[in-house]
């Protein structure tokens, strides 16, 4: 067969053809993979509260929660199985990272203590700034934050004269990462079961967004 | 034409115009992707695959295309192939599709798809340009892998996330940009050495 003329007709009819052929294969495919996709985003983010967080019996509402970077933190509120308030994971995110954005689930216990953190995104430099994701865990020298409450610890790398010993090589990412942790303090400190915001007090009023209607796919 | 020029074409890809090192096209995802053998393997893998797909349907479709708009067709062709492949990575294997980021998207205009498409499927019976397809994908599979291998060794002492040595001695060098070109510089002499010889 030979080839078709490119006449103005042969063209529009040939293009659409094409485009449209493509805009279905698209449409099937989106629409079958949408619910994995879904449901590979909302698995990531549950083991990440399950890792950060102690043994809780149940998940509460989520909390939207504004801080002064502008930007607004999820707070995953954990209860046992007396519905006693035991500790929070907070979604937080630091625009300081060396490459982007760093975004980390960081869980707290009840008294404000850093339970456990797990680094969800970044894009800094492999093999410098990457080791955040085990750094601020590992016992060594002063680099663990884990068990160190921000309200009492000065959380900033030593060169800045706190009290964590930044990556080697990467003060940048540390510093953006111990920025993530302060903004998921901040964000954790306003949560209405948060220490000193209890029921007695009254005072304290935070901007409690919806619940229910928070959809796991948009936190991503 | 018998089976040997079907060999031929197939083992095209892998030495002759082996996409990295002979036709070194490409080059954007060969060096962001290979900082280890795992996502240089998938990188290449998904490159294969749009590659195998384009050329069939560009093969099939070359008659009724008219030649002024055959580029827009083709384009639209392998971006539907590529999509294909990013929506299904994200769906089943979300922590590569994490890793290999804005790469796979990028497959679009990687200049062996467009490359292969205008100089052999546009060109060649069905058949044929599956194999073309099939070979030159695996061939800069095979490439990817070998690159993201000897990156993977010198700059972290693990090979596919088995440890070699402690990464303590690795050099750091070939995790990073700088390490992936001289990799590749002396990944093309080897290749050219072999090729005379």
């Amino acid at each position: 067969m030979a080839q078709l003329e490119s006449s103005f007709k042969n063209m529009v009819l040939v293009l659409s053809a094409i485009t449209l052929f493509a805009a279905v294969t698209l449409a099937s495919v989106y629409t079958l993979t949408k619910e994995p996709i879904a449901a590979s985003k909302t698995a990531k983010q549950q083991n990440a509260i399950k890792e950060v967080l102690p043994a809780y019996e149940k998940l509460g509402d989520v909390e939207k929660i504004a801080i002064e970077t502008g930007d607004s933190l999820n707070v995953f509120k954990a209860y046992d199985k007396n519905n006693q308030f035991i500790g929070a994971a907070v979604e937080s995110v630091s625009h300081k990272g060396f490459s982007g954005d760093i975004k980390i689930m960081v869980g707290f216990d009840k008294d404000g203590n850093i339970v456990n953190y797990s680094v969800l995104e970044q894009k800094e430099t492999p093999g410098l700034g990457t080791k955040m994701v085990d750094w601020f865990k590992t016992d060594k020298g002063n680099q663990n934050v884990k068990g160190k409450n921000p309200a009492t610890n000065k959380l900033t790398v030593n060169k800045d004269g706190g009290e964590v010993d930044a990556i080697t090589a990467a003060t940048i990412s540390s510093r953006a990462f111990l920025d993530a942790i302060h903004n998921a303090y901040n964000a954790y400190a306003k949560n209405s079961d948060a220490p000193g915001v209890d029921g007695e007090s009254g005072a304290t009023h935070v901007e409690v967004a919806s619940t229910d209607s928070v959809n796991l796919n948009d936190i991503n | 034409m018998s089976n040997n020029s079907n060999l031929k074409v197939f083992l095209n890809g892998f030495f002759k115009e082996n996409p990295t090192f002979v036709l070194i096209l490409g080059m954007c995802p060969t060096l962001a992707t290979t900082s280890s053998a795992l996502n240089g393997l998938s990188m290449g893998l998904a490159t294969a695959f749009v590659l195998l797909g384009s050329n069939v349907v560009i093969s099939l479709l070359k008659n009724i295309i008219p030649d002024n708009v055959r580029i827009p067709a083709y384009v639209v062709v392998i971006a539907t192939f590529v999509s294909v492949v990013e929506m299904t990575m994200q769906a089943y294997v979300p922590a590569l599709y994490d890793s290999l980021g804005i790469f796979i998207p990028l497959i679009v205009v990687n200049c062996i798809v467009l490359g292969r498409a205008e100089a052999f499927a546009a060109k060649n019976t069905v058949f044929k340009s599956a194999l073309d397809g099939l070979g030159m994908g695996l061939g800069f599979s095979m490439a990817l892998t070998l690159l993201g291998s000897i990156r993977e060794i010198l700059g972290t002492g693990k090979i596919f996330g088995f440890t070699l040595y402690p990464d303590r001695y690795g050099m750091l060098i070939f995790v990073l940009a700088p390490g992936a070109f001289i990799a590749l510089g002396y990944l093309i002499a080897v290749m050219n050495k072999l090729k005379k010889a």
